[in-house]
């Protein structure tokens, strides 16, 4: 177990995959930043891999004080046991007081490996993180400066905040696209710690047989304008309908994962709890009840129009524009309407 | 050569089905109107380890940690094929996060012969996805997260494709091993008729307990004897689930419940879902076309 150290550094876990960054990681630098600064210490990454000193300099005009790169040829490629063996040895060195991880599928594979071995809590899939005091009524003792941890949970039914005030450090993961990316800033220098790691063969627990890399078919979070249809769309032929008004406007097609498990279109295409977290500027739901976990991953955008037959559909609840009829009418004069004036 | 696998299963309150009826009033949802499953992709593991068995050959055995009332899926894996089910139930338990969860359960696997630890990936009402990974620490094993397909099993190796968000991977690990298994690994096969007639009246202790206490005895002695033959005959039949307590599995209680769990919750809160300044817009050519003219004029599209 490890001791409470209210000296230690922001720590964020810098997840690359052949040389590359994940966005995610550098989406966490900017929330990194501003809880480093709230407690007036460092924030610092962590870098694993083999031949990976070059990303350094990016990580610091994102926003980093200090990298602590460990390199070595057997950590070429991420492994749960030998890159949760580097963090575990890292941390009981340094006593960081706070260790993020981007909740992808490396840190959520990650990330429980570490916390279940140095005995800390972990929090999975965090929507926002920050600063504050816990009071324990029962010892009358006031916990300053913890990391509060806000996820959803329940289905995202409730919001739960979450803090650990007695074993540190304090870890989350958080969800992918929900912090914004910090402007780079290239003037910007970091301090680079070298640690020698104690790799052995047998630390690689997984023989990679082969890895087969596919994008996504369509970037949801950098969209600036999402058409998204729901089971109400009826048909993989009717979603016809949100591919045209979605290309009329230069948007991206999404869908909730009702319309995704009917087969209505790609899951790649799936907003919401257990798909992509988006905020664009405008989302247009249509056929979409409003299914809490649909909304969890799309109630952030800035503009939301909701076009459904049924006028108390959820939906509505978030919706800026409420359009109540017919998406088989409404869907096309949209689509003429937007061709006509744009 | 045959394997034995270990499925750890969870009863999770249906969060998916959050309709009309579960929401109070004031728009938060009535937990208490939802009902208890199985959770889904614990069914997908339990499909993975049924599969292993019928090509390879072993058992098949289910793990949970619960109330008495978490007895419900273990006999519904029962239906399904699994040949022996373990209920994990302590009032110590509780308040348990998922570190303390996954040192609980890693204390009844120790228990037992295995080749094989599967989970779901995740469970619907905490969505965390971590007692998987902590469990594989716990037993210090290796562990294959987000499992699509089971490729090959032989001479004491284990080869699978996980997921990696971006694409696919496929890897292979020394067992015993720990696999956590998403939902399009497989269609969970459907209970079998037969081994439903079997095991529905399959019980656990403590489901005999309340039974008898429910019957109306209420002379403790008597009350007691009369579970011992309850269960006595039960076990005859191959039809007493196990029931494991802490000081069976010889846990050590600085690691469990409330004490073993390091995160604690703040505050919670009920999410609602507040309307926001919105427009209605009639479904006619003419609003709509003005719709879109107010948003080309605030930048929002064009």
């Amino acid at each position: 177990m490890i001791d409470v150290n209210t000296n230690g550094e922001v720590w964020i876990f810098a997840e690359q995959r052949e040389g590359a960054l994940a966005e995610t990681s550098l989406e966490l630098m900017s929330k990194g930043r501003q809880l480093a600064d709230t407690l007036g210490v460092e924030l610092c990454t962590v870098l694993i891999g083999s031949g990976v000193e070059k990303l350094c300099e990016k990580l610091a005009h994102y926003g980093a004080d200090k990298v602590y790169l460990i390199e070595d040829p057997l950590l070429e490629r991420y492994q749960t046991t030998s890159y949760a063996k580097v963090i575990d040895e890292l941390i009981h060195e340094y006593h960081p007081q706070i260790m993020l991880y981007g909740a992808t599928s490396c840190g959520r594979d990650l990330a429980p490996r570490v916390a279940s071995a140095i005995k800390a809590g972990l929090t999975a899939d965090c929507t926002d993180l920050q600063i504050g005091d816990h009071e324990v009524k029962k010892t009358s003792t006031t916990y300053k400066n913890l990391l509060f941890q806000i996820r959803t949970a329940f289905g995202g039914n409730i919001i739960a905040t979450i803090i650990n005030y007695d074993r540190w450090p304090q870890m989350a993961t958080v969800r992918e696209g929900v912090m914004p990316m910090p402007e780079p800033d290239t003037s910007r220098k970091a301090e680079v710690v070298k640690v020698k790691a104690k790799m052995t063969a047998a630390d690689l627990a997984l023989e990679i047989i082969r890895e087969h890399h596919q994008e996504k078919k369509v970037n949801l979070k950098a969209s600036r304008i999402i058409v998204a249809g729901g089971a109400g769309v009826g048909s993989k032929e009717n979603f016809k309908l949100i591919w045209d008004l979605a290309h009329s406007l230069g948007a991206s097609p999404g869908a909730t994962r009702a319309a995704v498990d009917l087969g209505y279109i790609d899951r790649d295409h799936q907003v919401g709890q257990t798909g992509t977290t988006v905020r664009p500027s405008l989302y247009i739901a249509a056929g979409i009840s409003g299914a809490i976990q649909h909304q969890a991953g799309m109630s952030e955008s800035k503009k939301i129009i909701a076009i459904n037959n049924d006028p108390d559909a959820p939906i509505f609840n978030v919706a800026h524009y409420k359009i109540v009829g017919d998406l088989n009418e409404v869907l096309p004069m949209l689509t003429k309407a937007i061709k006509e004036k744009v | 050569m045959p394997y034995n696998c270990v499925v750890m299963i969870k009863q999770v309150p249906d969060t998916k089905r959050v309709t009309g009826q579960a929401m109070n009033d004031d728009g938060t949802v009535n937990r208490a109107a939802l009902p208890a499953i199985f959770n889904p992709e614990d069914l997908n593991a339990l499909e993975l380890a049924l599969e292993i068995k019928d090509q390879y050959g072993g058992t098949v055995t289910v793990i949970t940690m619960g109330l008495p009332a978490a007895s419900e899926v273990l006999r519904e894996a029962l239906y399904r094929g699994a040949d022996s089910a373990i209920l994990v139930t302590d009032r110590r338990c509780a308040a348990s996060d998922t570190l303390a969860t996954s040192y609980i359960i890693s204390c009844a696997v120790k228990k037992l012969d295995y080749d094989i630890v599967l989970c779901g990936r995740q469970a619907i009402d905490g969505d965390t996805a971590q007692v998987g990974p902590q469990l594989a620490e716990k037993l210090e094993i290796p562990q294959i997260t987000y499992v699509e397909k089971l490729i090959h099993l032989n001479n004491g190796s284990i080869s699978a494709r996980r997921s990696i968000g971006a694409g696919w991977q496929e890897v292979k690990a020394g067992l015993p091993a720990l696999l956590t298994v998403v939902d399009e690994a497989n269609e969970p096969r459907v209970p079998a008729a037969k081994k439903l007639m079997k095991y529905k009246k399959a019980r656990t202790r403590a489901e005999v307990e309340k039974a008898v206490r429910e019957a109306g005895s209420n002379d403790d002695s008597k009350t007691a004897k009369l579970v011992e033959t309850q269960c006595k005959a039960l076990d005859e039949k191959g039809l007493l689930i196990k029931q494991w307590d802490l000081d069976y599995l010889e846990a050590d209680m600085q690691w469990c419940g409330r004490d073993g769990s390091p995160t604690k919750v703040h505050r919670i809160q009920s999410v609602v879902l507040e309307a926001k300044g919105s427009k209605e817009v009639a479904p006619t050519l003419e609003a709509i076309t003005e719709m879109t003219h107010e948003l080309i004029e605030e930048h929002t599209i064009g």
